[in-house]
């Protein structure tokens, strides 16, 4: 048998494992495993900082459904991918994340560049592995790639002392996975899909909460087939926006904090929520002793820790969405899809009284929402959408008609403001045929541009609008109402930089729109561009707020609809 | 709030005792007391883990979630053994020598060490016993006291019927 390096056998396992990019920077630790990457059959993307490289394999990983792959190396390394995995966990993104470590016998001696990565990344990866002897490489590699994407996806990290990636070893195929603390529940007991079916069909006023799990599992075509069946009407959550048609007519969008009227206020008003992967996040529930206080809840969930965590389910059931939902098809068989009459002309009612709305008007400041609504229009909503978090983002959410699973791409749970650049280049990379258009904030994109760099030299032709409010805008807006209008430390300052000279000078082409006249014409021209990544700058109303606003806490009862309400 | 105790099987990995508490500590569950060895079983671990919460089904399944985390077994006390040794130095007054080994041996408990001012005891039992015994020589002066912690283990199934009928 052929003898390899501890490094040979990672980048191996790797490519055993299907791995068709790796995102990453290199380092000392963390050099002998760059020196087989120059061989291997996957492409590596060199990030500009291992938070861009974390958040690459995340967006890869939202994409195309597969694992995202980052490599990092020790101490600074791995401490700045901490953000993107404990992202990736809160979203249950599935990524494995690979570090250099000092060498076993310095580690714990304070070395250079030192860091108790295993320690540090605990309660932020869904599991993570410190490999002390090189034969376990193949193995590790193999248990890490199905945690990272069986059962509730979520990040891993396989930490690799030095010593151990220039060791020795025999190349041994990972043997079948026998993990006895690690087995995800995929179907549902039958007993329970049963009852929630029973109450599904004599429910008055029942709601289907739909979230990120949907998308996990692939289960976009059968939620729609049981929407029908049932006839209930249909939230998405932030994570969940696109597992079915924005254009189905059951679909209400998306509920919550800064939820359209008529999903927030269906969901206070039924007598049934059919949860089914989400987790009752509290962007969604308002303060939860208010939250829906009529619904009984059935509440799927692959997690079963997510079952009763916020609220207590009448129907626990623990199993992976598109076979719950599968179960609840069949289990329906040949009844009638019940009318739901009155349920249905209330919730009209709400959607045709409080629609969103905002005011462009034609020689005033462009508003951020008639941009995402032109995006959407010129481009046939025929892209991937990827954003930051902010202001932003819940435009880009609420505004924009997502057709198809996959083609939003966020940072929900954990709230990572400079996400959406670096996310936009994975999801690209994964996704070259498709269009990805990021939303950013120019708050977020000052965060992270230095990855456009990444983009134009690895020729991954990524087109960013810039809504430039010169300010952290979500900050503005709670400064406003909440703090008597001080805006302590939430502007960034009018004019600089030029975003304009700033793309030109990392390789983009850098296009402007300070009209709401200028704004189609400068979103066709960047549809033109692709032999590079383009920045789109929109010089945005600074003092546009996003409504629907329920305040944090506050009971969803008491949803402000416009700044009129105030 | 009430104590629990939980029986958790676990793989012995290096790193487990951590992610434990470091999960415990995260979703801000109280350890009262956790106790970890080996098992008959190579390659496992029991921890016995004393938590103090309202409500155990989060805690559990939190726990559940951690890959190294076999099996979670939560003990009724009444179907369970619970033992817990304390070692404890008890001043003695000149003359009280005689009076604090009576107590001691009511509660089978050993001298271990007897020096001119002290004498350090052995205890084990239940933790209601300890506690007891702990209550009747406090008068007398504790200067020291360490408590391993609650081990646990399940009685026998007949066992357990015939306490439950009986």
């Amino acid at each position: 048998m052929t003898t390899i390096s501890g490094a040979q056998s990672l980048i191996k396992a790797l490519e055993h494992e299907g791995v068709d990019v790796a995102f990453g920077v290199p380092g000392g630790a963390i050099l002998p495993t760059y020196d087989p990457i120059m061989d291997a059959s996957f492409r590596h993307v060199l990030a500009r900082h291992e938070q861009g490289a974390g958040h690459m394999a995340q967006g890869y990983a939202w994409a195309t459904g597969r694992v995202g792959v980052c490599i990092a190396t020790s101490g600074p390394g791995a401490t700045n991918l901490v953000t993107p995995l404990a992202d990736a966990l809160m979203d249950s993104v599935p990524v494995v994340a690979v570090t250099g470590q000092v060498s076993t016998f310095a580690v714990g001696n304070d070395a250079f560049q030192e860091a108790y990565t295993t320690g540090i990344t605990m309660p932020a990866t869904k599991h993570n592995y410190f490999v002390t002897d090189v034969d376990d490489i193949p193995q590790v590699v193999h248990e890490a790639f199905h945690i990272a994407s069986t059962g509730r996806p979520g990040p891993v990290l396989i930490d690799v002392p030095k010593d151990v990636q220039n060791a020795t070893t025999t190349w041994r195929d990972p043997e079948p996975i026998r993990l006895a603390g690690y087995k995800p529940t995929l179907d549902p007991h039958p007993r329970r899909i049963a009852e929630a079916v029973d109450m599904i069909e004599h429910a008055e006023r029942p709601v289907l909460y739909i979230g990120g799990g949907i998308i996990k599992a692939e289960a976009s075509d059968v939620l729609t087939r049981f929407a029908n069946l049932s006839h209930a009407p249909v939230v998405t959550t932030l994570m969940g926006r696109g597992a079915i048609p924005d254009s189905h007519p059951n679909v209400l969008g998306m509920p919550g904090m800064h939820g359209v009227y008529a999903a927030t206020t269906a969901m206070q008003k039924a007598d049934l929520l059919v949860a089914i992967g989400v987790r009752f996040d509290d962007r969604v529930t308002g303060d939860p002793d208010a939250f829906a206080p009529f619904a009984r809840v059935i509440h799927a969930d692959i997690d079963p820790a997510e079952i009763g965590k916020v609220r207590k389910a009448e129907v626990p059931i623990v199993g992976d969405a598109g076979h719950v939902l599968k179960a609840m098809v069949d289990a329906w068989g040949d009844r009638e899809t019940p009318a739901r009459t009155k349920w249905w002309e209330t919730i009209r009612d709400w959607q045709e009284n409080y629609p969103l709305r905002y005011d462009q008007s034609p020689d005033g400041p462009i508003k951020p929402q008639y941009v995402v609504e032109e995006l959407n229009r010129i481009t046939g909503g025929d892209a991937i959408v990827v954003s930051g978090v902010g202001q932003h983002q819940m435009w880009g959410s609420l505004h924009w008609k997502f057709e198809k699973p996959r083609t939003w791409i966020n940072s929900g749970g954990l709230g990572t403001m400079g996400f959406a650049v670096p996310a936009a280049v994975g999801a690209k990379v994964g996704m070259p045929g498709e269009l990805v258009y990021a939303i950013d904030g120019d708050g977020c994109f000052q965060m992270t541009f230095q990855e456009l760099i990444t983009a134009s030299i690895e020729k991954i032709p990524i087109k960013v609008a810039v809504f430039n409010n010169a300010a952290h805008g979500m900050v503005r807006q709670w400064q406003r109402l909440f703090y008597n209008e001080r805006f302590s430390a939430s502007e960034l300052g009018e004019g600089v930089p030029d975003y304009v000279m700033l793309a030109e000078s990392l390789g983009c082409a850098g296009l402007r729109a300070t009209t709401p006249g200028e704004v189609p014409d400068v979103i066709e021209r960047s549809l033109e561009i692709n032999d590079r990544p383009v920045v789109v700058e929109f010089k945005v109303d600074r003092d546009e707020m996003v409504f629907p606003m329920v305040p944090a806490g506050g009971s969803n009862d008491r949803i402000i609809t416009g700044p009129e309400e105030l | 709030m009430k104590l629990h105790t939980l029986s958790v099987l676990v793989e012995d990995r290096s790193g487990v005792l951590a992610r434990v508490a470091s999960l415990l500590a995260r979703r801000g569950f109280n350890i009262h007391s956790l106790a970890v060895g080996p098992t008959a079983d190579v390659g496992m671990s029991r921890m016995t883990i004393v938590v103090v919460a309202d409500e155990l089904e989060q805690v559990k399944k939190q726990l559940h979630k951690l890959i190294n985390v076999i099996k979670i077994t939560e003990l009724d006390p009444n179907f369970a053994l619970e033992r817990e040794i304390a070692l404890v130095r008890v001043s003695v007054a000149a003359g009280k020598r005689g009076e604090i080994l009576e107590v001691a041996t009511i509660f089978k408990s050993i001298a271990v060490d007897v020096g001119a001012n002290s004498i350090t005891f052995q205890v084990t039992g239940t933790p209601a016993k300890i506690n007891d015994f702990l209550e009747l020589i406090r008068p007398y002066g504790i200067i020291d006291l360490v408590k391993s912690g609650r081990i646990a283990i399940t009685r026998e199934p007949k066992a357990r019927k015939l306490r439950a009928t009986g």
